[in-house]
């Protein structure tokens, strides 16, 4: 049973055809990623789940309820945790306010900061900044803010977009890195990079989408070395 | 000429400072508005005044029932105070929900304009019901809190003229701090204040963050609303005489005040108002004597805002603009 599926979903931008009749799924436990070149439709499929666009026809299915009707704050509830593309962090609260706005939901003082400190474990740096406004950090730093304000609802469905974007190669590594280890320990998490290589090592599964169309999908590393994915997306 | 300045300047402080409480809390009622949709709702001036007219029709009606003489006059004017508040708390939801939520996706511009029609629309709504009710569109409320009290600033150098006050002065000045403090406290410090400033930051990741956004929105005109006929209520007891057209002006100068404080910055909309109101009497009082007698206290404004722009020329972020700077 997958965690969520898209069937035959069409998104329309104002009068733009951006997702036409995009169908994937994501099983419990995997990490899957939407690989593709700028304009494609994967920052719109992630829009799409979370609920920030409606789609016009096709369905959504979470847990084995169709949301694709559903406005975002309620998804949020549900247990799905979207990262946007470009961080997205609120600059002027500070670091602290950042990550309790994560748990927004959760009443309970105690489990907001139980869920900090597990934040703090995988992302140390977020600590010893605590009380810094967030548009002051470097964009590294930001995005582990973005990432570790996500876990702050304890998803159950990581949405990702580009988490890659604009950053120091060893940043990039270490983010990848943790994206792993949150997925060995048990989090599904569905990855949007333009940085194809670095996504399909770490993912089992892969789709590639074009101008709003799923054109290949397969298993990480059979996608690496597709010759059409490596001349379009790794060259 | 310093002497004579010196001399009224203890008096110019406390009336200053009276009226720039008004702009002060007026101005929050913008700003925050300002700071979550990006709109100038200029309906706000007319939400102030709506709340000076419920405030006197509610003390008027008191009266006529014998309950003003009955109660202390204190708890009379929090009981409505309390209640204006409310009515012109959800006024203001009212007002976003029907004239500004179907506009939310348009240009900036055409919700301007159903704000400046909202305005009119008030304005002649409450003309309409006084005349109506009283033959005549300019009321005036029960006298209260009339007593003169003097500050000797006389005592402490006899360069300073004593300062009057009425009791109705201190009441606004206390009720406005109380007010500021609270609002500070709310935005700063409650996760709903917090969720406030989300929204205004990110209003599309905020609600990534499950915060339902058009709850957020409501709540920032139930606020400044409220605040706003309170306000309106507080400046009837002050000055005594009100008509549907105070709202107009005072409402401009307040939103000149919050701009002066940094559109979309709370703690700005407060010292831009205390500022405005301070150097508007400053005017009032000694422009005679500065320019050697070509213009008059009627000119307070032009001077005020002199000022305004002048300062705005050298920040036109405003006092205290976003100073954060953002990476990207």
């Amino acid at each position: 049973m997958s965690i969520l599926q898209l069937k035959d979903v069409n998104t329309f931008y104002g009068g733009i055809h951006a997702l036409k009749g995009i169908s994937i799924s994501v099983e419990k436990g995997e990490i899957v990623t939407l690989i593709g070149s700028n304009g494609a439709g994967k920052s719109t499929t992630l829009k799409t789940i979370s609920g920030q666009v409606m789609p016009k026809t096709g369905s959504v299915i979470y847990e084995g309820k169709d949301i694709s009707k559903q406005p975002a704050h309620l998804t949020a509830q549900t247990g799905i945790a979207h990262v946007p593309e470009g961080r997205r962090i609120f600059p002027r609260l500070t670091v602290k306010e950042n990550l309790e706005m994560g748990a927004f939901i959760v009443k309970d003082k105690r489990i907001v900061k139980e869920r900090m400190e597990k934040v703090f474990q995988y992302f140390p740096r977020l600590q010893e900044r605590l009380s810094q406004k967030g548009g002051t950090m470097s964009g590294g730093e930001q995005q582990m803010l973005a990432i570790g304000r996500a876990l702050m609802s304890k998803p159950r469905l990581l949405l990702l977009d580009e988490p890659s974007m604009g950053l120091a190669p060893v940043i990039v590594e270490q983010i990848f890195d943790i994206i792993s280890d949150l997925n060995k320990e048990g989090m599904t998490i569905l990855l949007v990079e333009q940085n194809a290589y670095q996504a399909l090592q770490v993912a089992h599964r892969g789709y590639v989408i074009q101008t709003g169309e799923i054109v290949m999908a397969g298993q990480g590393q059979e996608l690496i070395t597709n010759e059409q994915v490596r001349e379009a997306y790794l060259a | 000429m310093l002497a004579e300045i010196l001399q009224t300047l203890p008096q110019v402080l406390v009336d200053g400072l009276a009226l720039g409480a008004i702009y002060a809390v007026i101005a929050l009622g913008y700003t925050m508005v300002y700071g979550i949709l990006e709109l100038i709702n200029f309906a706000h001036g007319e939400i102030f005044m709506t709340g000076a007219f419920i405030g006197v029709a509610m003390l008027i009606l008191m009266t006529g029932l014998g309950w003003l003489a009955a109660m202390p006059a204190i708890l009379a004017l929090i009981l409505v105070l309390v209640v204006t508040s409310i009515l012109t708390g959800f006024m203001g939801v009212g007002i976003e929900r029907m004239a500004y939520r179907p506009l939310r996706n348009s240009p900036k511009l055409i919700t301007l304009i159903s704000a400046i029609g909202v305005s009119f629309l008030l304005q002649d709504l409450v003309r309409f019901i006084t005349e109506y009710k009283r033959g005549n569109y300019i009321l005036t409320g029960p006298s209260m809190f009339n007593e003169q009290f003097a500050i000797k600033f006389s005592s402490i150098s006899s360069s300073f003229s004593d300062a009057f006050f009425k009791t109705s002065t201190l009441i606004l000045i206390i009720s406005v701090v109380i007010m500021m403090v609270g609002l500070d406290f709310f935005v700063n410090k409650t996760k709903w204040g917090m969720a406030m400033r989300a929204v205004a930051q990110d209003r599309e990741t905020a609600s990534l963050m499950s915060i339902n956004v058009n709850k957020v929105i409501s709540l920032t005109f139930f606020i400044g609303s409220a605040l706003g006929g309170a306000t309106g209520v507080l400046f009837a007891v002050q000055y005594g005489t009100i008509d549907p057209y105070i709202g107009f002006i005072l409402g401009l100068k307040a939103f000149t005040a919050a701009v002066l404080g940094g559109i979309g910055n709370i703690r700005g909309a407060m010292a831009g108002g205390i500022m405005l109101g301070l150097l508007e009497m400053f005017a009032a009082a000694n422009l005679q004597l500065l320019t050697g007698g070509i213009f008059g206290a009627e000119y307070k404004d032009v001077f005020a805002f002199a000022i305004l722009i002048i300062v705005l020329i050298f920040k036109p972020e405003g006092l205290f603009g976003k100073a954060v700077t953002e990476k990207v």
